[in-house]
């Protein structure tokens, strides 16, 4: 195994099994935690995967901005641990984890078997290195993308009219 | 590095940019109104649709990429944003003096129409995933807040929770399909993918199949197919019920347009392998969206169900894979859309705050004691069973011709019995309307002018189409003509 093998394995597994706590944990502080860590991970792949820039965005904007918004709230909502509401269908159980083996094995094996016939990009990883990360993403971003980084404020502006009209007091 | 700015041509984003500056001028001057008298937000609304409209008209004929091939500004789009544009226009109608009678008169309310509409746009428009994909989000994300506009009630937060949970975990098939194809084919870009795919050397790529199962599935949800219905029920049922007639003709409209423009023309090679499975969908979603909506008592669960089996009728076109069949879809829609916001306002004006009367015997004896509005409820039930000469008729006949004549012999006969089963449960409003004793005191009618308007507006609409179809065939044609 390679060294970014070997590293691309150890940091995967730290995301599925973080992840995995973020549904299983009861408290709601833990599973924040967890799930800040996954973000962390994700940015470790990221950074294999020659994508500084994004690394830096995901710790940043996620394991930085979003997750220390998102502690704040549990905190002052003063959360218990959860408690288990209604009645659970006794076969909801067994269901749920026949298809999520299901799909893990379907997608899973899709995945692994799948080379990769399509068409690859111009942007190599020599190329990028010469350009540097945050530059050519820029580049690609408000010149072949501006469109769709357009319509993304739109979607945004939405966003923050639909929180305020959903949780001001008084409108 | 050189930086190629690519060409701005803004006056092919004319519809969205009218909509969008409208929606944020909306906002802006709600400010200012009194409190409680927000109508003028509506009007402007209306009048930003109304610009969107005549641009969409001075676009039309005259197909055309931009952006860097991230949308594309053909017939079939603009035909799709006249649609949007209907529902858009008779929602904000039937809502102004719904919202003042619940005492939820926002100028938000409005800018979140707008916005919605301007992501079915890009949805309509958009000539790259990615593209569809943000408009998708940004209609979904104003439709999960006007879901829960009316915070007080229990019903809306239980509606809007329901569509955004669901609706996330919708958007992540969509999204993991969208990777897939990118990974199986090297690019978003749907004229990119379908060249690709006329090579023809990699249809059996697993990673391909699997990207097209997990977009049908992204699509499947939001036109409300079966099996991924469940949600449509309890939110149209807890929704306010002019943004419940939005949704059923905006949101399917624009997830078919995508829905239509990436299967019938991106992945039009593999449609030996999606059309089977469109073909079994089409008609489960007919079969258990009519013959549940028989056990209905809410006339807003009813109609939800009737919305889904509308979208299996809509199935049937795209199993067809014909100019005939699509140009039937884009009708059916115009169709749907008039029928089913009559309907929907007919059920707006009926109610009142505290006193909905959603309940399917609160209609007994309306015909005697308010015989237009049962007039038109009539229209509009006749139209949504397939009844001539109503405009709902013209649409089945068209897309279960075009079925027979793409040899789908038995999928139409099944459409038709279908929509047998389906005149039961609308005419039924229509037996409790004229030959049952009222049950309960009429607390009068409160008409408003722009109700009577939208309702005037619907019930024309649903009889033009349906006595003179042809004119609307004909655009209708003209928009599919593009990629066939």
């Amino acid at each position: 195994m390679t060294v970014t093998g070997f590293f691309f394995f150890s940091i995967a597994a730290v995301v599925l099994i973080s992840a995995i706590l973020v549904v299983v944990l009861r408290n709601p502080v833990h599973s924040a935690l967890s799930l800040v860590l996954t973000f962390f991970s994700l940015a470790g792949l990221y950074i294999l995967l020659n994508a500084q820039f994004i690394a830096a965005i995901q710790v940043i904007v996620y394991a930085g901005a979003i997750m220390v918004l998102f502690l704040f709230v549990i905190m002052l909502l003063n959360l218990d641990k959860e408690k288990r509401v209604g009645e659970k269908h006794p076969l909801q159980k067994a269901f749920g984890i026949a298809i999520a083996v299901f799909l893990l094995v379907a997608l899973g094996s899709i995945v692994a078997a799948g080379v990769l016939y399509g068409n690859k990009g111009i942007h190599t990883e020599a190329r990028v290195s010469a350009i540097g990360n945050t530059k050519a993403i820029a580049g690609l971003l408000f010149t072949d993308w501006v469109l769709p980084f357009e319509i993304a404020s739109i979607l945004l502006l939405a966003a923050i009219v639909g929180a305020i009209v959903l949780s001001k007091k008084e409108l | 590095m050189d930086l190629v700015i690519p060409k701005i041509d803004v006056v092919s984003l004319g519809p969205e940019l009218i909509l969008s500056i409208a929606a944020i001028f909306v906002l802006l001057v709600s400010v200012f109104l009194p409190k409680g008298r927000k109508d003028p937000a509506a009007y402007l609304s209306l009048l930003g649709i109304f610009f969107a409209f005549v641009s969409s008209i001075f676009l039309w004929g005259n197909p055309r990429y931009s952006f860097n091939n991230m949308i594309l500004v053909d017939n079939f789009a603009l035909f799709f944003n006249s649609i949007f544009l209907i529902a858009a226009g008779l929602s904000i109608l039937m809502s102004v003096n719904y919202l003042e009678e619940q005492e939820m008169s926002h100028g938000e309310f409005y800018a979140l129409i707008l916005f919605a509409t301007v992501g079915m746009m890009f949805m309509a428009a958009g000539s790259n995933l990615i593209t569809i994909f943000l408009g998708l989000e940004t209609m979904s994300i104003s439709i999960y807040v006007l879901a829960g506009f009316f915070r007080r009630s229990n019903k809306s937060n239980e509606s809007a929770l329901k569509y955004l949970l669901l609706g996330a975990f919708s958007s992540a098939f969509l999204l993991y399909g969208i990777a897939m194809m990118y990974g199986a084919t090297g690019t978003t870009d749907l004229k990119g993918i379908s060249e690709y795919l006329s090579k023809a050397a990699y249809l059996k790529d697993p990673m391909l199949l699997a990207g097209m199962g997990l977009l049908l599935v992204g699509f499947g949800f939001k036109i409300a197919s079966v099996p991924f219905h469940m949600w449509t029920p309890d939110v149209y049922e807890g929704a306010p019920t002019s943004i419940t007639a939005f949704m059923s003709v905006g949101v399917k409209a624009a997830a078919f347009a995508a829905f239509v423009r990436v299967f019938l023309y991106s992945l039009w090679n593999l449609q030996p392998d999606w059309n089977h499975v469109l073909w079994i969908l089409a008609v489960l979603t007919m079969t258990l969206g009519n013959v549940v909506a028989i056990s209905q008592n809410n006339i807003k669960r009813m109609l939800a169900y009737s919305s889904i089996a509308h979208a299996g009728y809509i199935m049937i076109g795209m199993v067809a894979s014909s100019e005939l069949g699509t140009s039937g879809i884009l009708f059916y829609m115009l169709a749907y859309a008039f029928m089913n916001l009559g309907a929907f306002g007919v059920i707006i004006l009926y109610g009142r705050k505290g006193e909905e009367n959603l309940d399917i015997n609160d209609y007994s004896g309306m015909g005697f004691k308010y015989p237009g509005l049962a007039l038109l409820m009539t229209v509009f039930m006749f139209s949504l069973a397939g009844i001539p000469p109503t405009a709902g008729f013209v649409g089945k006949f068209y897309i279960f011709s075009a079925a027979i004549k793409s040899g789908y012999i038995w999928l139409a006969i099944i459409g038709v019995m279908n929509s047998l089963v389906s005149v039961y449960y609308y005419l039924r409003i229509t037996v409790m309307m004229y030959m049952k004793e009222p049950v309960k005191e009429f607390a009068g009618l409160k008409w408003s002018p722009s109700m009577a308007i939208a309702l005037i507006i619907a019930v024309i609409g649903t009889l033009l189409i349906g006595i003179f179809p042809s004119p609307y065939l004909d655009l209708a044609r003209q928009s599919v003509q593009l990629f066939m």
